[in-house]
């Protein structure tokens, strides 16, 4: 059988407790997370609450992370692999800044991180990524990413715990899907109120939003963020 | 070809494009073809690499990692060169994931693409279809033709056989030799044809396409009935959905013809009279 040393008691008996065998990296940790785009602005927003299972980490843990005066990225599914995404991102936009002279422009970063998740196609990141910014022309841009990056460019989104709960009221109120009403521009005071309904409405129903909401908004002056209660229980 | 072999199998060219040791590369004239050649893909430190990704994107994995999914997708050649017409509906699992994917890629003025399979495997390897088509261009002062494009393609994606890729693809154009229509997939088929159609919708499509069909057909006639055919998918396939995009290729290279949401498309058909039977 094993060797042994003098004096050990070897127990020779079947361990009891199953071993897993399977390699599993990956857990949820929850959270929403939307974007709007509007005509010169673009609102990212997110709530901070980290769950694991049926508890809660913490009630403060930004999932969004300004990248740029133009950029914001945010990011929901397993928050580590969240991590070492945005780092990775900082990273390659600090080095592009250091080749070239200029910031990376918000579909350059798109483009990168398509390709960044899909370097990762075998071993994906497990994340939902929105990439929330303004585009050369000054017009909000609203990129979506699927966790092996096919990406797409789009008005509004909203991706990870609540998302089928929040998506289809975006699609009502900023697209006027399946309405009379004619299509609009909103403004930002108005995509914002919608933005703070979306999240105080997924907090009543999904256990995974709430504690807190905090909202960028990317305007031609900068990255602004405010900071909103959302129910804690 | 030799030389292309030898640039591609330079060892340096394997590295991911964030690494290090590329920072100084500039003095010494750096290559965006030799540094891009071969893309580099992390793969997870296990025993079976493919199991461990089936394990995570099955429907039955606790966390399970949901790829996007495309669906219904058709083309065909005729008189006036190639019809193209897709749906725009994603779906992960059973969550309509977008309405509005755009499941035409173009890959440059003159090539274009199809989506049907996995939506990350389709455009990573399309848009690295068309840098390799572009270096072909700035290379060989003309052209690459379809048979090419589609070729190394099919090549590119043969390499991953079996590693878990999914993609089901049309890739048409015009080059010298006139209209072409290749079917390539991530099984490493690839065919030249007339008319085809890809995803769980084009059985139907294929139903309103083959009865329809006719090389002859005018122009509004052809790009009415790739329309059609995908309209009738939609309504029948769960799958598809969103809106019909519709792509004419011509001697001159593509051009769009449109988006129309299938919601109203609908009404418009259901207004028109119905033909005989038989």
């Amino acid at each position: 059988m094993f060797s042994t040393y003098p004096g050990q008691v070897v127990v020779d008996h079947p361990v009891s407790v199953p071993i897993e065998h399977r390699f599993d990296p990956y857990v949820d940790n929850g959270g929403t997370l939307l974007s709007i785009a509007g005509d010169t602005f673009c609102v990212v927003a997110a709530d901070t609450r980290q769950s694991e299972g049926y508890s809660i980490n913490s009630r403060y843990v930004p999932k969004s992370v300004k990248l740029s005066d133009k950029t914001v990225i945010s990011m929901g599914g397993c928050y580590a692999d969240c991590l070492t995404l945005t780092k990775k991102i900082q990273q390659s936009m600090e080095w592009y800044h250091h080749a070239h002279g200029k910031t990376m422009s918000t579909a350059a970063v798109a483009q990168m991180l398509s390709i960044m998740l899909y370097q990762k196609r075998f071993f994906p990141f497990y994340s939902w990524c929105i990439l929330g910014g303004l585009d050369e022309e000054g017009k909000g841009a609203v990129y979506t990413y699927d966790p092996v990056g096919s990406y797409e460019r789009e008005s509004c989104r909203c991706a990870g715990s609540a998302s089928s709960l929040i998506q289809p009221f975006l699609d009502n109120q900023i697209n006027f899907k399946n309405q009379e009403t004619q299509k609009k521009n909103l403004t930002l005071e108005q995509v914002v109120r919608i933005t703070k309904d979306s999240f105080t409405s997924a907090t009543e129903r999904d256990i995974y939003t709430g504690d807190y909401l905090e909202i960028f908004v990317i305007t031609s002056k900068g990255v602004d963020v405010q900071r909103m209660d959302l129910k804690k229980d | 070809m030799d030389t292309l072999v030898s640039k591609y199998a330079n060892s340096s060219s394997a590295a991911s494009f964030d690494n290090e040791e590329h920072i100084g590369d500039s003095l010494t004239g750096w290559d965006a073809a030799n540094q891009f050649a071969i893309p580099a893909f992390d793969i997870p430190m296990v025993g079976n690499p493919v199991d461990f990704l089936r394990a995570h994107t099955d429907a039955s994995a606790e966390n399970r990692i949901r790829i996007q999914h495309g669906t219904t997708t058709l083309a065909f050649k005729f008189q006036g060169g190639i019809v193209v017409a897709v749906d725009s509906r994603a779906s992960g699992g059973s969550y309509i994931a977008s309405q509005t994917v755009k499941k035409v890629i173009e890959i440059n003025p003159y090539l274009l693409g199809t989506m049907a399979g996995g939506a990350a495997d389709c455009q990573y390897w399309e848009r690295e279809l068309g840098r390799r088509c572009r270096l072909y261009e700035l290379r060989n002062k003309e052209r690459i033709s379809v048979a090419a494009a589609s070729k190394i393609l099919s090549n590119m994606v043969y390499d991953y056989k079996g590693m878990g890729l999914s993609m089901g693809t049309m890739i048409t154009g015009w080059d010298k030799t006139g209209p072409q229509l290749f079917y390539v997939d991530s099984d490493g088929t690839r065919m030249r044809g007339e008319r085809f159609s890809v995803g769980s919708g084009s059985t139907f499509a294929y139903g309103v396409l083959d009865s329809g069909y006719d090389y002859n057909l005018s122009i509004p006639d052809a790009l009415e009935l790739g329309r059609r055919a995908i309209y009738h998918a939609t309504h029948r396939d769960a799958y598809s959905g969103g809106s019909v995009n519709v792509f004419h290729v011509k001697q001159t290279g593509w051009e769009f013809k449109g988006n129309f949401d299938v919601g109203e498309l609908h009404w418009e058909y259901q207004a028109q009279p119905k033909g005989p039977i038989v």
